[in-house]
């Protein structure tokens, strides 16, 4: 149960990373941390099909790490979770055609790979 | 290309995602231990009368805001890396606050991912083309 959940997490990071990604691309830098920016912003970003898309993959993700919480220690299934990693670089660099410099592949595998020794007992 | 935004002020944003999600899933979990286990989906029901659980969501809830607007400045595979480093405190505060073990390969781990954000933070945070956002009508683009 605890690593099916951690599945479903993973896939639910990395599809709501990529939508948010894709979308705020759309949408256009954020110009402004105003309270009634923040209002527009928002507004905004809930007519935007892909970050609605994004969050609601988040929100299924979010509920597999409620449950995943409760059987699971902190310690445990924050880093757990976070195996999607490479799998997110290279969807950035087909999909979103992100230019993925070296540095940024070696980047993510040491994130990935602190969070699997982060993982173990 | 960056359209404008200095690295610093990405920086300062990347931090407060950071302590938002760290802050976030810190009461989520001091929530969800006081509740128990929740495989069913009417065991969800106390969740949304549970008082750490409901700041745990409101700090989830900043810091969503505060990463969409980190991903309308930077990349998907900048940002990534550089808000990795809420692993790391949420890691630590696991063992202060809640008591949780922290091994040696775990501060291997913690080692890891901190080269690694030091190894993304030096490179430039957006090589793709961004929309302008226009001054009225955020959703021009949608």
């Amino acid at each position: 149960m605890k690593w099916i959940l951690v599945l479903v997490i993973i896939a639910c990071n990395a599809t709501g990373d990529l939508l948010n990604a894709f979308g705020m691309r759309r949408h256009g830098e954020v110009k402004s941390f105003h309270p009634s920016a923040l209002g527009r912003l928002i507004a905004s970003v809930s007519r935007n099909r892909y970050v609605v898309g994004g969050i609601v993959a988040m929100m299924v993700g979010f509920f597999a790490l409620l449950s995943l919480l409760s059987i699971a220690n902190l310690s445990f299934a924050i880093p757990a979770t976070a195996g999607s990693y490479m799998i997110e670089t290279i969807l950035a660099r087909f999909f979103l055609k992100e230019n993925v410099l070296w540095q940024r592949w070696l980047g993510a595998f040491l994130v990935a790979g602190g969070v699997a020794l982060l993982s173990l007992p | 290309m960056n359209q404008g935004r200095p690295s610093q002020l990405i920086r300062v944003l990347a931090a407060a995602a950071v302590l938002f999600n760290v802050g976030g899933n810190y009461f989520l979990s001091v929530g969800m231990k006081s509740i128990g286990e929740t495989v069913s989906l009417a065991s969800f029901l106390p969740i949304f009368t549970n008082l750490w659980i409901l700041l745990g969501i409101s700090l989830l809830a900043g810091w969503l805001i505060a990463q969409l607007s980190l991903l309308s400045w930077a990349d998907l595979t900048y940002v990534l890396p550089i808000t990795s480093s809420a692993y790391v405190l949420t890691a630590l505060l696991g063992a202060v606050s809640l008591g949780e073990h922290v091994s040696l390969s775990h501060w291997g781990g913690i080692f890891l991912i901190f080269i690694g954000v030091l190894v993304v933070g030096r490179t430039r945070p957006r090589t793709v083309h961004v929309a302008v956002q226009h001054t009225r009508g955020e959703a021009a683009h949608q």
